[in-house]
């Protein structure tokens, strides 16, 4: 090193420490400086175009712009933001057209078609599972199973209250539906509600007290508790009133399934025909579009196979 | 300070790489033909397809498929894509260990665009001396006129590089028209004029400077170097001998004058250093810079055969074969391990693709819920069934379950489904069972698709049903 030194064969920066300690200089290519160059030139141009530097509370707009169609309709353009260009993009990007135009045949289908062609199946379902998440899983849960049994009904088992055709599935959810079982504490004493609730128990295959059930039979099927006039003398239950099937193996209110001892079980069963049943869903038309609601209807029915 | 204030930053030297003939030469030359005639022609390449585009090599990203002749490629074969980059990487790897930067040397696109460049340079503006004179003699009509031209033909070659590349993308002879018609998609103007401009810049302009200061290969390329690897070198004892080189001249022109004066066999014409496109001199040994072009090598064996001297005085060799070690020694352990995994990847890619069926199933179950109670006492799992026609015709297919006894499966009003050519579709399948006919909480099963036609493979997908302890 000392001889190339010596040679001048390699440049050195000229400083020199400890009196011969120098530093070599291996100099860079000076297209990479105007690299460097042209990159803060970008920036300039950068923070003319986009939003850029804040002043206070507020910041540079910059020149590019972004226009959309607010919820109004109205035309509304304002400056560059990721927000906007989102919303313009999804209003006029090909793709989003492209969705539009599926979403009108899907629209001008009837259910029954829908439900035999898989693509518009499959297309109905991706839109209705976001629909569904915004709106509806706060009670019916994520995928249609609440968490508690016994709140909202659950729209993955075969058990409608209401009716799980397509057109029962809609009316459900654009009007909405009320849930009421009187609360027959007030007429039946509580030997009584013990009594029914073995007979209840017992629709559904339960094993219970058959002296109990056969007393229970009596309120039920007779005029003291009148049961039979939603629930029918069979104990299938009424879509018109939203009255449950008592025979099947779901429990919609009253956590049954959960319980092993016949005591839990009539217990449960007494509460809900004690205190009878309020619950409500809200009609859904007003804040759902007409399409939002026939996709989520086309959801729900696939969710458990519907009827 | 010492009297020259020292530059940090350094401007580029112009390189004038002279022309030279020989076999190295000859072999880039063929290289070079072979891939502009491929990478050039092979979008016009038409291929009779039952359904599907009619080009032999196609990248569709709207439509998701990669034509490759007979192959299509679905996004789901992506790990193909991981497998091609594992083969090149150890093809690098191989290649570099065995014989050094081949790659750079002889395939690389910067190497094979920039030698078209200096060709069209040296076809306008004449051997390396004129250019040389044209380059510092004041600007007059000849130099414009040189200049301009040269210039014109480069971005041409850039222009034909970057609209060649676009035309892998789409239907070539439409896309082409499209294009010239402003009709073209603006991601292919994109793409064109950023391609002309690269190529413009990096093949035309900046040269050796891609390969030394840019390129992240020809740095890492050293990597896999030893001693036994090949590499272009100058044979310093032969060419240096004791007393250095020396220019012919009157008593030392022959080999036995040279001898006895103590002269090498390097006359220090400069030949190899002339042709260099990197501008460097061999003679100062393996250097970053040299890209393994050997061009250097048909220079110096040129004049050899002219002063009727041995071939060789720049030549392949190695580290070890220069240090008077016999031969290089080609078949070692590290090549033989880059090579056994190169043959492992090719052989595991040939593999997959082969294997690869006519449709795909796959299937998935839903977990949220992942069970429910139905009215009559069964557990119902639902899945979310996927399939993908790869064919060019239609495909029926029934849907059955295996593995699961006494389990019934709903596919609502897709029990037997049609798949249109190409056609990919997403399917809900409910599977319902008692859970007293279960032997296990988690119970493993498969779902099978069969089509109706016989000569098609019939598919299974594993999966669990899933039922609550009762």
């Amino acid at each position: 090193m000392a001889e190339q030194l010596q040679n001048k064969a390699v440049q050195t920066t000229g400083h020199a420490w400890d009196g011969d300690l120098q530093e070599f200089n291996n100099p860079l290519p000076s297209w990479w400086l105007w690299a460097f160059y042209a990159s803060v030139l970008f920036a300039l141009v950068y923070w003319v175009l986009f939003p850029a530097w804040p002043i206070g509370s507020d910041y540079t707009k910059g020149l590019a712009t972004a226009t959309f169609k607010n919820d109004q309709g109205e035309e509304v353009t304002m400056g560059w933001n990721s927000r906007a260009a989102f919303i313009q993009e999804m209003q006029e990007g090909g793709d989003a057209l492209k969705q539009k135009a599926y979403l009108q045949k899907v629209s001008a289908a009837s259910y029954d078609e829908i439900s035999r062609d898989p693509e518009m199946t499959a297309f109905a379902e991706s839109l209705a599972k976001v629909v569904f998440a915004d709106n509806c899983a706060a009670c019916h849960g994520i995928g249609g199973t609440p968490p508690i049994v016994g709140l909202y009904p659950n729209l993955r088992d075969d058990d409608w209250l209401w009716g799980g055709t397509f057109g029962q599935i809609e009316h459900t959810i654009s009007q909405g539906r009320i849930g009421f079982m009187p609360a027959f504490g007030k007429v039946l004493d509580t030997g009584q509600v013990d009594q029914l609730a073995h007979y209840v128990l017992g629709l559904s295959g339960h094993e219970v007290d058959p002296a109990k059930a056969k007393l229970g039979e009596v309120i039920f099927q007779g005029e003291e508790g009148g049961c039979h006039y939603c629930h029918t003398q069979s104990g299938k239950g009424l879509y018109s009133q939203g009255a449950a099937n008592l025979t099947d193996a779901i429990w919609t209110v009253a956590d049954v399934t959960g319980q092993n001892d016949l005591k839990d079980k009539v217990k449960l069963v007494s509460q809900v025909i004690d205190e009878g049943i309020q619950r409500e869903m809200p009609g859904w038309s007003k804040r759902l579009s007409e399409i939002e609601i026939k996709l989520l209807t086309v959801y729900v029915h696939s969710l458990s196979g519907g009827e | 300070m010492s009297e020259h204030q020292a530059k940090l930053y350094a401007s580029r030297t112009n390189i004038f790489p002279r022309s030279v003939k020989g076999v190295f030469r000859n072999i880039k030359t063929a290289i070079l033909v072979l891939a502009y005639g491929i990478y050039f022609l092979l979008p016009w390449l038409r291929w009779e397809r039952e359904n599907g585009p009619s080009q032999a090599v196609l990248f569709d990203l709207v439509g998701r498929k990669f034509y490759l002749f007979d192959l299509v490629v679905h996004p789901q074969d992506i790990f193909w894509l991981a497998g091609i980059l594992i083969i090149f990487a150890y093809l690098l790897f191989f290649v570099t260990g065995l014989a050094g930067r081949v790659f750079c040397g002889y395939f690389c696109f910067q190497t094979l665009w920039t030698d078209v460049f200096i060709y069209i340079e040296y076809w306008v503006q004449g051997e390396r001396p004129a250019r040389i004179r044209l380059a510092k003699q004041n600007w007059n009509l000849e130099k414009i006129r040189k200049l301009s031209i040269t210039h014109l033909l480069w971005l041409m070659v850039a222009f034909s590089t970057g609209m060649t590349f676009v035309l892998y993308w789409g239907d070539a002879p439409s896309l082409l028209v499209d294009f010239m018609r402003g009709e073209a998609p603006f991601a292919a103007y994109a793409t064109a004029f950023f391609l002309t401009a690269t190529t413009y810049v990096m093949a035309g302009i900046a040269r050796e400077q891609v390969c030394t200061y840019m390129c992240p290969y020809s740095r890492f390329q050293s990597v896999m170097f030893d001693k036994d690897t090949l590499i272009v070198s100058y044979d310093a004892l032969r060419g240096e001998a004791r007393e250095g080189r020396h220019k012919l001249g009157a008593g030392c022109k022959t080999e036995e004058e040279r001898a006895q004066q103590g002269y090498g066999d390097c006359i220090d014409c400069g030949y190899c250093v002339q042709v260099c496109p990197t501008g460097i001199d061999i003679r100062n040994g393996l250097q970053i810079q040299c890209v393994s072009c050997a061009l250097c090598i048909d220079a110096c064996n040129t004049i050899m055969d002219s002063m009727g001297w041995r071939r060789g005085l720049v030549g392949y060799t190695s580290e070890q074969a220069q240090k008077g070690k016999a031969k290089p020694r080609l078949i070692r352990p590290k090549v033989l391990g880059y090579a056994s995994v190169l043959v492992l990847a090719i052989g595991l890619l040939v593999w997959s693709i082969r294997q690869q069926a006519p449709f795909d199933l796959s299937v998935s179950q839903v977990r949220q819920p992942i069970f429910v109670r139905l009215s009559d006492g069964r557990v119902q799992n639902s899945y979310e069934i996927k399939i993908n026609n790869k064919m060019s015709r239609p495909i029926e297919l029934s849907f059955s379950l295996q593995g699961l006894e006494g389990a019934e499966l709903d596919m609502g009003a897709f029990e037997q489904i049609r798949l249109e050519p190409q056609q990919r579709l997403r399917l809900t399948g409910r599977v319902k069972m008692h859970p007293s006919g279960l032997a296990r909480q988690n119970q493993s099963f498969v779902i099978v698709a069969a089509p109706q036609s016989a000569e098609l493979p019939t598919l299974q997908y594993s999966s669990a049903f899933y039922a609550p302890k009762s």
